[in-house]
């Protein structure tokens, strides 16, 4: 805790003290797989700026970016290639790339596919540029493959991508950015933005991660599972819950698939009687996580009854596991 | 006056009356198409399997009679998707509650042993004696739930039944007279019997139930288990704790420790043997984060360090919104052992453990024997059964549950085909594709 308190007057000063350095930068964070947020969306635009980075800039720290940060890494001599985007990895992008905040965030805002590879100008109308269209990619290409060209494999590739997307559909958010299409078109597609950012993460970012083989479909569906078979159960209730179905997906004797689980007749109390299409608070969500990364609080359990209510004789009659709140968890 | 109000009324009424007559009947006439849709979706599942399981027999059948493994191969291939099919069916109908899970086992092992004898090469490895025994036995077997089938079948389509009244019965647990419950149970009783997978030996397709497993160290008390969480959780003595013990269907005894301060609600699992804290939960509202993702994972490490879980390397990191979870796994000799895993959940606002369990790491640990494992290729060796398409980053040796359930170990090798990534598990001793995974974390956001 001391350590902790420690590095957050250490942050605060180091912003404190070079504010010049920093104006667009990133944040003091180190930067690893797996991190979603502003940072990330930085890092992606400035990747992409260079031309190492050919995915969607949308704010999640996934594969593509992490090898990205690694080629970068190897292209620029750095003496870590580790993939963590620390002190040093952020100076050189500094250096090398130019961001702005302002106009990839509106980009992502409004639901555009758009790139954000260097030598384009962002501010400038697209249309009229005409005459650009020659000039431009040389000028992107000039400051960029000479340090990047001897990669190989990656670089030719990537070293194209200006150019081809010069002409390409891809650029109009271009034109978009400044220009009054960009009102029209961004009114139908802001209200369903609006509601997403605060249910499925922070503004900006326009993916989120999902544990491996689950789509946030499925997890919204085990959290209605869960919030209808275990409101005002304790938290590990809740998730022992989320464990059950999970384990059924690895039982035999069950069907494979999360839905196929939660709909199977009399399975479930709260699915045969409605209670299912409740909307699921955000602690339902939390517990389905936790259970899906790993946490079993029901100790391998395949099935649950609620021993007030149960009807059935034969649910008696299995090894029980252990008791959380109002459920009984047997093998 | 009075007399026309009268009329008035009367009129009202009798309109009134007519419309409640024609609204329930509506109402009726619509309830009554709600419970025909859903008894048709029943009927048809039931039907559907039926037909299947007759299907199935008869494929077990002609294999029996086959000899080239030309003909064989695509037979159990077919019989594989009919498991899969009637397992589906089986599914569909009210059945859990019956129950009628041994059925339904036997199905699955069926078509995991199809699928086994389908994939491989028949022509250098054909059916042995043994394989051929078991196939006789599923012949019989299958036949025998083939004719319980039909007969149920024929009773529900003589007599009208229906497994909307199954349902209900089965909900509500009223004394059962449904001669298609009957049927049902008659086939699951004689499904217990069906083993023929467990008796003959080296045929095991559903992995061994796991028995009760024995941890080192002395059994711990009620009272020392609420000592222990105390002075982990650092808890007031004002704060109240729960404490249960596991009952008999546990595989390890454990005491399940819960308590609520001011601002949170506690989890613990402590094993009772040797006391060890298997896996916490801390739950309470987070703020807004303060530290990043690298941070939250140094802190988690320290955690562990103090905790005694040495010799432990980070696998993955991944931020969801306000936590960090990291999946830590046993790392010795340069090998990271996969099944030995620690998932550790950390609040990024201030960077507190809130989450830990280690339950696999320490069981692995525990009842693992034998550690020599030995590659006997060599990277380079190993790269070389890789799809060459594959551009290769990233191998490193680890030790992996393959599709078996055994222990191999292999050459972890990560790379990239085009934009997607790849994780390829090679065996290290014999150069066998063991797993191959695409790698995706993250899904866009549905608006």
């Amino acid at each position: 805790m001391a350590k902790l308190l420690l590095l957050m007057v250490l942050s605060v000063g180091m912003t404190t003290f070079v504010p010049e350095h920093q104006v667009e930068g990133f944040s003091e964070q180190v930067i690893q797989k797996g991190a979603t947020g502003d940072d990330v969306i930085e890092l992606q635009a400035r990747l992409q700026y260079i031309g190492f980075y050919n995915g969607k800039i949308d704010g999640v720290f996934g594969w593509e970016t992490y090898w990205a940060v690694i080629n970068f890494q190897e292209e620029f001599d750095l003496e870590l290639v580790d993939g963590l985007v620390g002190e040093k990895t952020k100076d050189m992008l500094l250096r090398a790339t130019e961001f702005d905040k302002e106009w990839v965030h509106e980009q992502i805002r409004s639901g555009k596919d758009f790139t954000h590879y260097g030598g384009q100008e962002p501010y400038a109308p697209r249309d009229q540029k005409e005459g650009d269209k020659g000039e431009q990619p040389p000028e992107g290409q000039a400051e960029q493959p000479q340090e990047g060209q001897p990669d190989g494999e990656q670089q030719p590739q990537e070293g194209e991508q200006p150019q081809e997307g010069e002409g390409t559909p891809e650029e109009q958010p271009d034109q978009g950015a400044q220009q009054a299409p960009e009102d029209e078109e961004a009114v139908p597609e802001e209200a369903p933005q609006e509601e997403a950012p605060e249910e499925e993460g922070a503004p900006g970012e326009s993916a989120v991660n999902v544990p491996g083989g689950f789509s946030q479909n499925d997890i919204e569906l085990m959290a209605k599972a869960v919030y209808a078979e275990g409101r005002g159960e304790p938290y590990n209730g809740q998730v022992a819950i989320a464990a059950v179905i999970l384990n059924r997906l690895e039982s035999d004797e069950f069907p494979d698939s999360i839905s196929g689980i939660i709909y199977e007749p009399l399975a479930f109390e709260a699915v045969d009687d409605g209670q299912i299409n409740l909307e699921p608070d955000e602690q339902s969500r939390e517990a389905v996580m936790d259970a899906i990364n790993g946490w079993d609080p029901s100790g391998d359990a395949i099935y649950y009854f609620n021993p007030d209510t149960a009807t059935s004789d034969w649910i008696w009659s299995r090894p029980q596991i252990k008791r959380i709140g109002k459920h009984i968890f047997m093998k | 006056m009075s007399g026309a109000l009268r009329w008035i009324i009367y009129v009202v009424l009798l309109i009134g009356v007519i419309g409640a007559v024609i609204w329930g009947y509506q109402e009726q006439q619509e309830k009554n198409a709600v419970l025909i849709k859903a008894e048709n979706n029943y009927q048809r599942a039931f039907h559907d399997l039926s037909y299947r399981v007759d299907l199935l027999n008869e494929k077990i059948d002609t294999v029996l009679a086959m000899n080239t493994p030309d003909r064989l191969s695509p037979q159990m291939t077919d019989i594989w998707k009919i498991t899969s099919e009637a397992q589906a069916d089986v599914a569909q109908l009210p059945l859990t509650l019956l129950p009628f899970n041994k059925t339904e086992e036997f199905l699955s092992n069926i078509g995991d042993f199809a699928y086994e004898v389908a994939i491989r090469g028949l022509d250098d490895d054909p059916l042995d004696d043994e394989e051929m025994e078991v196939l006789r036995e599923l012949s019989e077997q299958s036949d025998e739930v083939r004719s319980d089938l039909r007969s149920v079948q024929h009773q529900v389509l003589n007599d009208g039944l229906r497994w909307m009244d199954v349902e209900v019965e089965l909900a509500t647990n009223e004394p059962r007279d449904n001669s298609i419950i009957d049927g049902m149970q008659t086939i699951e009783k004689n499904a217990e019997s069906y083993d023929v997978f467990n008796e003959t030996a080296g045929l095991t397709v559903t992995p061994d139930e796991q028995d009760e497993i024995q941890l080192e160290g002395e059994d711990h008390t009620e009272e020392e288990v609420s000592q222990k969480i105390r002075e982990f959780f650092e808890l007031d003595d004002n704060v109240e704790l729960t404490i249960t013990e596991t009952g008999e269907g546990a595989d390890l005894p454990m005491f399940n420790v819960s308590f609520d301060t001011e601002e949170l609600h506690g989890y613990a699992e402590v094993t009772k043997q040797g006391g060890h804290v298997l896996s916490y939960l801390l739950s309470r509202d987070l703020e807004e984060n303060e530290i990043g993702l690298h941070e939250g994972m140094n802190q988690a490490q320290e955690l562990l360090d103090d905790l005694d879980f040495d010799d432990l390397d980070v696998v993955e990191s991944i931020q969801y919104d306000k936590v960090g979870v990291y999946e830590f796994v046993h790392k010795e000799d340069d090998i990271l052992y996969y099944p030995d895993g620690i998932q550790v959940k950390v609040a990024l606002d201030t960077g507190e453990i809130i989450g830990l369990t280690a339950r696999d790491y320490v069981l692995n640990q525990e009842t693992r024997t034998d550690l020599d494992f030995e590659a006997s290729l060599t990277p380079e060796e190993a790269k070389e059964e890789v799809n060459p398409n594959l551009e290769i980053y990233e191998e490193r040796l680890t030790v992996i549950e393959n599709d078996l359930g055994e222990e191999v170990l292999t050459y972890e090798i990560i790379g990239t085909i085009d934009s997607t990534t790849y994780r390829v598990f090679i065996n290290a001793d014999t150069g066998f594709e063991e797993r191959v995974e695409r790698l995706k974390q993250s899904e866009e956001v549905y608006s």
